[in-house]
């Protein structure tokens, strides 16, 4: 089912104008009203009537992140501020702390857009969703919540935290969705292992996890600890927070983005320039409808690939693959690149491996290191000693194998790993900055 | 005829395995034998116990990884040769010992060693059949 069958069905020929004429009517607008955007144009030596075709994309100027926070908090509105509805922010935890608005158009097509989401993930009214994602500054909670209800289905806003009760809410309620940090739904199933609750005694159906890389091994660890399908959903609080992009459940294969109010592009993180379609590279979005503060060509850092293949959902919309990970977070060990991500795939395909791991960096002398820490649960433990030293072999021989990079693998105990419970701490990474 | 063990994987920090000493002490657990093997990063410590059921619930609530495994209580004679003799049956007849320690008890006629064997069925048939006399769990718990 298509929450919005009109638009998320349209023919391409009829996509690509609509796209044309919204992002020729942003670029006049951010130029009339916006003087960081009104600079960068003359930077460029750009007028807002040169933009002719969606293939002119390529000559606007790009936004970072770091524009953001350098026009901080409300240098990049394009609205007075008495049209501002709602203001986000996020934690600040990089550098100083970034922040969107929204005007209450905004708030509509947001709330539209995570309809959207839901409906493509299988959820309709009727259906009971556990939100465990945050509320508050982060978008997640609140995207979700209004999503949600716009959909006409039931949100119990739980939030992050109180695990506990999180596991009696989940018994009590009986939810069919849960959304969350897909780090969180395990944190959740082990919490709910330890109460004498098993996950699969719940009517939980959907699963729908974002707001942090995540691997098709975690997904199928997921699926078969949980007893749902896990969907991935997509989402930046620069561009609006959830809903910018999701996996539909007919074909479980990349997330849909919401080409009539995003316009997406792969680059080649390094140069800038475009890749053709298929390329591997870093997610670039431009913002169409967006009232208080569109961005354009926004570098989300985000690795992926775009899939023009018509998807068998009938959704004619783009489809972006799984995020391998961020350009940003990518390391960088002894000249190879290599992402949290991969080594989470490698843990999972080694049999048993639960996804608790932790990626140590250091330098000895010139030269970089890299510790992994994997905590063994009851599933790995043998009363053998050799075994335990084959299975640290076998997970350094697979990194070495599969990503060129020599790791030292250090087997703890359980719970040794900080859990946060949003997003897992992965990286620690204690190499002096040169 | 066979003896639970539990095993407990150990991270080599300082502190650990008094950690597993105290759990088992507030439980009112008697330890009645014990084995460390251990790597520069990690150690197994092997137990055996009064209550190994109540152990392992009480070391799994405490966050401690524990596993089960059964092993084997042998008499050895306490004489030169006593251990060797049974090493050497075993070894004729291609059984595996994977570890084996010392079970501590009072008297000085016969020793006990604790073995962990890969073919554990085929083991006992063989000691038993050369009248080496295997220790079952209920009497080993309460020597």
């Amino acid at each position: 089912m298509i929450f919005d069958i009109d638009r998320e069905t349209a023919p391409r020929e009829d996509l690509e104008p609509l796209q044309l004429s919204r992002l020729r009517n942003l670029v006049e607008r951010v130029h009339a009203n916006v003087p960081f955007y009104r600079r960068k144009f003359e930077e460029a030596g750009l007028r807002p009537e040169q933009i002719k075709t969606l293939q002119d994309l390529k000559y606007l100027p790009f936004t970072e992140k770091q524009d953001l926070r350098n026009n901080y908090p409300f240098g990049l509105f394009a609205v007075p501020k008495e049209n501002v509805v709602r203001i986000h922010a996020s934690s600040g935890t990089t550098g100083k702390a970034t922040v969107v608005g929204y005007t209450h158009r905004d708030v509509r097509n947001w709330a539209g857009l995570m309809a959207r989401a839901f409906m493509a993930a299988g959820v309709n009214r009727g259906d009971v969703v556990h939100n465990a994602y945050g509320y508050g500054l982060f978008t997640g909670g609140l995207g979700v919540h209004y999503g949600a209800e716009e959909l006409g289905a039931t949100i119990v806003p739980i939030s992050g935290g109180g695990t506990k009760r999180q596991v009696m809410l989940l018994r009590d309620f009986g939810p069919t969705v849960l959304c969350s940090t897909p780090s969180y739904s395990l944190f959740l199933y082990e919490a709910a292992q330890e109460a004498g609750m098993p996950f699969s005694d719940l009517p939980i159906r959907v699963g729908i996890f974002g707001a942090e890389p995540w691997s098709e091994e975690m997904r199928l660890d997921i699926e078969s600890k949980l007893g749902l399908i896990a969907l991935d959903i997509y989402g930046l609080s620069e561009i609006m927070g959830p809903g910018v992009a999701m996996e539909c459940a007919v074909a479980q294969k990349g997330l849909h983005i919401f080409e009539d109010h995003f316009l997406p592009e792969i680059i080649d993180p390094n140069t800038g320039e475009q890749l053709p379609p298929g390329a591997t590279g870093e997610l670039v979005l431009t913002t169409l409808t967006k009232e208080a503060q569109p961005l354009i060509r926004y570098r989300t850092r985000d690795i992926t690939s775009l899939n023009y293949v018509p998807c068998r959902c009938g959704r004619t919309h783009v489809r972006m693959n799984r995020v391998k990970g961020r350009s940003d977070d990518m390391l960088i060990i002894r000249g190879v690149n290599v992402f949290p991500s991969q080594i989470e795939a490698l843990l999972l395909e080694t049999e048993g491996l639960t996804p608790h791991y932790q990626l140590i960096l250091n330098r000895q002398g010139a030269m970089d290191t890299l510790e992994v820490r994997v905590e063994v649960d009851e599933k790995l433990f043998s009363d053998e000693v050799r075994h335990l030293q084959r299975l640290e072999g076998k997970i350094q021989g697979n990194i070495k194998e599969f990503l060129g990079v020599t790791a030292k693998v250090k087997l703890v105990e359980p719970r040794s790993l900080t859990r946060s419970e949003g997003k897992a701490q992965r990286i620690i990474d204690q190499r002096p900055k040169v | 005829m066979k003896v639970e063990q539990i095993s407990i994987f150990l991270e080599n920090r300082a502190g650990r395995l008094t950690d597993v000493t105290r759990v088992l002490s507030q439980a009112g657990i008697n330890i009645r034998a014990l084995s460390l093997a251990d790597t520069s990063d990690f150690g197994i410590l092997r137990l055996i116990v009064t209550d190994h059921e109540r152990a392992k619930q009480v070391l799994k609530e405490n966050g401690f990884t524990v596993g089960r495994t059964s092993v084997v209580a042998v008499e050895v004679d306490d004489r030169p040769g006593g251990l060797h003799a049974i090493l050497e049956l075993l070894s004729n007849n291609q059984i595996n010992v994977e570890y084996m320690y010392a079970f501590v008890q009072q008297t000085g006629k016969d020793a006990v060693m604790i073995f962990r064997f890969d073919r554990t069925d085929q083991a006992i048939e063989i000691l038993q059949k050369n009248n080496i006399r295997i220790i079952p769990g209920d009497e080993l718990y309460n020597l």
